[in-house]
């Protein structure tokens, strides 16, 4: 490698880690101060850009029209921010289950549509930055000036923030809320005003990012979910609450990925997950951020109250409704039925490890994956009958689980959920990756029931009793003592250790067990679609048990399936029906969280 | 005469160039109640988790019943018969208070990783008794989260002595308490202690509570033990008197 | 408080049961259950897919139908998800009692309907995904495939670039199987055409997630004489910007898989880079009456120029009709006997679907890239039609493959 290809790829990686900085630093800042995962963060940088756009062409100032935009975008998706806090996070605080993250989900919906809506689903050329639209020559070849522009632009920024933190009253405050929320309450300070400013604060700084970033990428509609993922890798190895880390991890990744690309050009899929999996396993808080106060298990977000009773005639009137009906329902209801299923145990699965366990995990769809990928191998290559497929994918599932959860059970909250994305991330690659076992993106094909269960009726039932055992001794463990144990460890990790509990050695049992069951889910599913595919790994897949589990409530077992079945079938009606599915997905779960802030299940809450 | 439960041999530790816990040594021996008293930051929250394993030491060694404890995981301790509270009150606060006792029993039997049998039927009769003796049994059903402060302070000592612990340490068990109720809840861990023939490490801002209820009072001034006798003894130390009269003044 | 959240459930439930009850219908008209991506990484493309999909409906229904039966299309979006496609293609079939499936664009979820669909017995004409393996490895006799597949427009691409002098290749292509197989069949055949070809650089940037500035730089660095590009969509533009200004095309000569489609080249507008040899669709430049006429009838309807999709759109339903027409019943193996050897006039001149393996015979376009200064937009020139059976393996070949 010669040194001017050395000097221009650095460049390169540099003016890539500004942008991704702008955007991680507001992600961060969110989460430190309110605790909102924030998926909708990626959203608000699309609207930036598609705002730019727009306002660059139809703004009059000439060639002052490109930056003007930018500003203007960058103050309106501020206040768009302003909004989302005010008019709807604000009414969900006082809930403290991640509540808040099943809104800005909703909300990615909601925008998504409202993007396609305006500017159309066609991709985009964005206009160059008047006068920085030329190259210059650096080290013998030439580099865009607008890169440069960026490199210089980014720092600037981050110096702005650091005075802002660190020379006004206001930043003080903010430092503060980072690290114990209950104190700056405790200190009189208007603690809604300081969140909305915050969440205001962090979203210009997304759109700002969205914003600078058109004249180097086209606009798309799927700008924001390609985003999210990134920033939140950024902070997390950065360290969650740290504009300073935010820099930092930006830069790293924005450098390996440049030189990555020279060394190891297919591995782009995994690259930065891998770079956030070694610093986790090596930092558990990042690169700078700090431990949590509290001595909380992992994912400190979760903190139930008691759980809700379900009435078991309930449970015995559903039970007999779904043994009895399905040979009245018309064939499809069936299969939808049978999906149903297979994502109630999933989310139940999930439920185990964020509900009982407080670790909330973005990578459960690894088990998944796991559990379908499993059975379609060893039918492909191992030869087994497919019965023996399906009990024997859960184990294979549960088998990997154990090596990814001895590395994940060791962070909490935040980092223990990124690195089990890290896991699903790396998982997908594998199976992306590796044509000759897995068919690559192709997937495997022909993965269909035995045929004496190849019937929609049959293999109704096949998965009726898979899943509802599954989510049935699911429920058994949860009021075992392991379940009771696991409560204990959620609610105080230190206490648990205190009277004995090797605190991480539940935890990691109980994501094996997680993962057994996920993977059932995942076999299940595969025999009904007769195919996997490398989506089943993928984020969204992670995302949906979560949003299940959430919408049912999180603080019954009983929640998660219900979740899942609400779910299914608000999604399986809308996408029937209208173009605009994500819309009104959107609009009904924002209804829904805000009519029911701890879930569905809460409705059966006492008082 | 008795057995020595606890010997600590010139212990260490700093935080950044500040000694937190300096040189201390000193044995406990079986049945005694001792206090460990001293100003604000004198080094007996330091003291306490390094002898719990929440922290390392940087020099020294941890001696239990003559084993060496020290590098063991705070739930290795607590197996060995050593139970705790926190001076923070640390308990389950979903749980109910008599789920908070189960799981420390459960731990105790070794069934913590059970997965088929209900807990509600495990551990009863223990759980209950235990309850009893701290006087909650009546509140057995509402979650820990709910308590009144006093009531917490009770569930601590309950869920500390699950597991019918050789030692107990106990880390400010009466902080944040009304004056009245602090006498009472330390008479009560007296009597259960005595009853046990338990040895017992207390930490203590409430001098009447420390000199009514310790048989022997160690004081740690800035990391060191500067004093260490009876409670008459330590009433006349004038080390001692420096320290808290200076306070004073 | 509670009064309204269980309104609030009682309403979603009842909006749902409602969805749930199928409306009444007077006429059975014949269903076709149209699977796309709407949504998610294909969404860019599938809307002009869809106006032709919806004319050609209108066309036929203002002439009676088929078979004196209207024709209704379903459209369902399969979000770029495979699972989610073979959950519609169950819908449609069991709850629609569609006559056939068609659609898709991603390889994978074609190949997810094709599979599905072979067990299934039910017929799949699948439009626009380009894998070779839905006929040729995974295929069966219930599948049909419109557009011609990544071996056949390599091999055109090969066909021009071995007659050239360049010796030192590079690629960059989407990481995943379209990327890999259209560089795979183009440099076996250029590499047939012409043995001293050597491969100096490969790049596989994840798709839709191009770091275009870094990737740009790499290639630099290796500077092969000439570039073999499978990238399309976002990944494709975001790749221009960056290597126009690094001063790329300048560096070497690039072939494009597909570039030459408006789809890929229109959002360029005058950024597109000249001089590069591609595959594509010149509408602007072909005088067949027919394809006039559908050219006029698309801009009539939509007020958009036609992309490659709307052709492929538009001659998946010509060739569905017709299908229907020759079996005179839309019994499935019906269908799929009249599929066999189907002729087809399409806009562009008459194709036929292979019975050896399903494949249509219609062509693409080779060319190169323009600027076209009045329109404002990159253009092909002194383009040639090759028709998709000059480029197809033979039967025996084929066989071979499904075996």
């Amino acid at each position: 490698m010669s040194p001017s290809i050395i000097v221009v790829q650095l460049l390169s990686g540099l003016a890539k880690a500004m942008v991704l900085f702008l955007i991680a630093s507001g992600l961060s800042l969110i989460f430190g101060v309110t605790r909102v995962v924030n998926f909708a963060h990626g959203s608000l940088y699309m609207l930036a850009a598609y705002l730019t756009y727009s306002l660059t062409a139809a703004l009059p100032f000439g060639a002052a029209s490109f930056y003007v935009s930018v500003l203007a975008a960058a103050v309106a998706v501020g206040l768009v921010g302003l909004v989302i806090e005010v008019g709807l996070l604000r009414r969900v605080y006082k809930a403290p289950e991640l509540y808040q993250l099943l809104l800005t989900f909703a909300l990615v919906l909601v925008i998504s549509d409202v993007v396609k809506l305006a500017w159309g689903s066609e991709n985009k050329t964005g206009p160059s930055a008047p006068g920085l639209a030329g190259s210059v020559p650096i080290a013998g070849q030439l580099f865009p000036t607008y890169d440069l522009a960026l490199i210089v632009f980014g720092p600037l920024v981050a110096l702005a923030l650091w005075w802002l933190f660190y020379r006004t009253r206001w930043g003080v405050l903010i430092r503060a809320a980072t690290q114990d929320r209950e104190m700056v309450a405790a200190l009189g300070v208007d603690q809604a005003r300081l969140f909305t400013a915050v969440f205001a604060l962090g979203s210009a700084l997304a759109g700002l990012g969205g914003a600078l970033q058109v004249p180097r990428q086209p606009l798309t509609i799927v700008m924001d979910t390609s985003i999210i993922t990134e920033a939140f890798v950024v902070v997390v190895i950065g360290g969650m609450g740290s504009v300073p880390g935010a820099l930092l991890a930006a830069v790293m990744i924005g450098v390996i990925e440049a030189f990555g690309v020279l060394v190891l050009p297919k591995a782009t899929l995994v690259m930065t997950f891998a770079v956030m999996a070694i610093v986790l396993i090596v930092r558990p808080w990042g690169l700078l951020g700090r431990p949590e106060s509290q001595g909380r298990g992992a994912g400190g977000a979760i903190a139930s109250t008691s759980a809700v009773p379900v009435p078991r005639a309930a449970i015995v009137a559903l039970l007999a409704a779904l043994v009895a009906l399905p040979p009245l329902l018309p064939t499809f209801h069936v299969w939808v039925l049978v999906e149903i299923l297979a994502f109630a145990l999933f989310a139940a699965s999930l439920h185990l490890l964020m509900g009982t366990g407080g670790m909330v995990s973005f990578g459960h769809a690894a088990s998944f994956g796991l559990g379908a990928y499993g059975a379609a191998l060893l039918m492909k290559l191992a030869g087994v009958t497919m019965p023996v497929a399906f009990v024997a994918a859960p184990v294979v599932a549960a088998a990997c689980a154990l090596v990814i959860g001895f590395f994940c059970v060791r962070l909490s909250s935040i980092y223990f959920a990124m690195l089990t994305l890290a896991f699903a991330q790396i998982a997908y690659a594998i199976v992306h990756q590796w044509y000759d076992v897995t068919g690559g993106d192709n997937g495997l094909l022909g993965v269909w029931p035995a045929r004496w269960l190849a019937t929609p009726l049959r293999y109704y039932y096949l998965a009726l009793v898979a899943c509802v055992a599954g989510i049935a001794l699911l429920g058994v463990i949860g009021r075992a003592p392991f379940g009771l144990v696991l409560r204990a460890a959620r609610d105080h990790a230190r206490r648990a250790e205190a009277v004995g509990v090797n605190v991480r050695r539940h935890q990691w049992l109980a994501f094996v067990i997680a993962g057994f069951f996920g993977g059932l889910a995942g076999a299940t599913f595969v025999f009904l679609k007769g195919s996997a595919f490398p989506d089943y790994f993928s984020v969204p897949r992670s995302v949906e048990p979560l949003v299940m589990v959430l919408l049912g409530g999180v603080q019954a077992p009983a929640g998660a399936p219900l979740g899942a079945a609400i779910y299914k079938i608000l999604d399986t009606v809308a996408t029937k029906y209208t173009e605009y599915w994500q819309m009104v997905l959107g609009v009904i779960l924002v209804t829904l969280v805000l009519a029911f802030p701890r879930g569905v299940i809460g409705v059966l809450r006492r008082g | 005469m008795a057995d020595v439960v606890l010997e600590v041999d010139r212990v260490r530790k700093s935080f950044g160039g500040v000694h937190a816990v300096d040189d201390v040594s000193f044995a406990l021996p079986a049945g005694e109640i001792r206090a460990l008293i001293g100003p604000n930051g004198a080094g007996k929250t330091t003291l306490f988790n390094i002898l719990t394993g929440q922290l390392p030491a940087d020099a020294g060694s941890v001696r239990f019943r003559g084993r060496p404890i020290d590098g063991l995981a705070p739930w290795a301790i607590w197996r060995l018969g050593i139970g705790r509270t926190f001076q923070i009150t640390a308990t389950f606060a979903t749980l109910t208070v008599l789920e908070n006792v189960q799981v420390a029993r459960l731990s105790h039997v070794r069934r913590s990783r059970a997965l088929f049998r209900p807990a509600r039927t495990l551990e009863l009769g223990p759980a209950t008794t235990l309850l009893e003796q701290v006087g909650l049994a009546d509140q057995r059903s509402r979650a820990a989260g709910v308590l009144a402060y006093g009531d917490l302070k009770k569930l601590e000592l309950a869920i500390a002595l699950a597991h019918d612990p050789t030692l107990l340490l106990l880390d400010e068990p009466t902080a944040g308490m009304a004056p009245a109720e602090r006498g009472a809840l330390m008479a009560l861990t007296a009597r259960i202690a005595r009853a046990r023939g338990l040895t017992v490490l207390f930490t203590e801002h409430d001098m009447d509570v420390v000199f009514a209820t310790a048989d022997r009072i160690m004081v740690l001034h800035q990391g060191r033990l500067i004093a260490e006798g009876t409670p008459d003894h330590v009433r006349a130390h004038r080390e001692v008197q420096a320290v808290y009269l200076g306070d004073a003044v | 408080m509670k009064i309204t959240r269980a309104l609030v459930l009682v309403a979603a439930l009842a909006a749902v049961a409602m969805a749930t009850v199928p409306l009444g219908a007077q006429q059975p008209p014949i269903k076709i259950g149209e699977i796309n991506s709407f949504s998610g990484i294909g969404a860019p493309f599938t809307g002009p897919y869809r106006s032709a999909v919806e004319m050609a409906v209108e066309e036929v229904n203002a002439k009676g139908g088929v078979l004196g039966r209207k024709i209704e299309v379903l459209f369902r979006d399969d979000k770029g998800q495979p699972a989610e496609a073979v959950k519609h293609a169950q819908e449609l079939v069991a709850s629609e009692k569609v006559a056939l499936v068609s659609g898709t664009f991603l390889s994978n979820v074609g190949l997810a309907v094709s599979d599905w669909a072979k067990q299934n017995k039910t017929l799949f004409v699948a439009a626009e995904p380009l894998t070779e393996a839905i006929t040729w490895s995974k295929g069966h006799d219930y599948v049909f495939r419109v557009r011609p597949n990544t071996y056949q427009q390599g091999r055109m691409l090969a066909a021009s670039a071995g007659k050239m002098k360049y010796v030192k290749w590079g690629t960059i292509g989407p990481n995943y199987e379209y990327g890999k197989r259209a560089w795979e069949t183009f440099r076996d055949r250029l590499k047939e055409l012409k043995p001293d070809v050597q491969v100096v650089v490969d790049q596989w940037p994840a798709l839709g997630k191009i770091d275009a500035s870094a990737e740009v730089g790499a290639i630099l660095a290796k500077n092969p004489d000439a570039l073999y590009v499978s990238l399309f969509g976002s990944d494709w533009l975001a790749f221009v910007r960056e290597a126009q200004k690094r001063g790329l095309f300048q560096k070497m000569f690039v072939v494009g898989i597909l570039l030459g489609e408006p789809e890929y080249i229109d959002p360029l507008k005058t950024e597109a880079p000249e001089g590069m040899l591609v595959t594509g669709y010149p509408w602007y430049d072909l005088t067949q009456p027919a394809h006039k006429e559908f050219v006029a009838r698309f801009t009539k309807k939509t007020d958009k120029n036609p992309v490659l999709g709307s052709l492929v759109g538009y001659v998946t339903y010509l060739s569905i009709f017709e299908a229907i027409k020759k079996a005179g019943s839309t019994d499935t193996d019906k269908l799929v006997a009249a599929f066999r050897d189907l002729k087809v006039e399409t806009p562009v001149g008459p194709i036929t679907y292979r019975a050896v393996d399903g494949q249509s015979t219609l062509g693409a376009w080779v060319g190169t890239t323009k600027i076209d200064a009045k329109r404002g937009v990159g253009v092909m020139v002194n383009h040639e039609y090759i028709a998709g059976d000059k480029v197809l393996p033979s039967a025996d070949e084929v066989k071979k493959m499904r075996n």
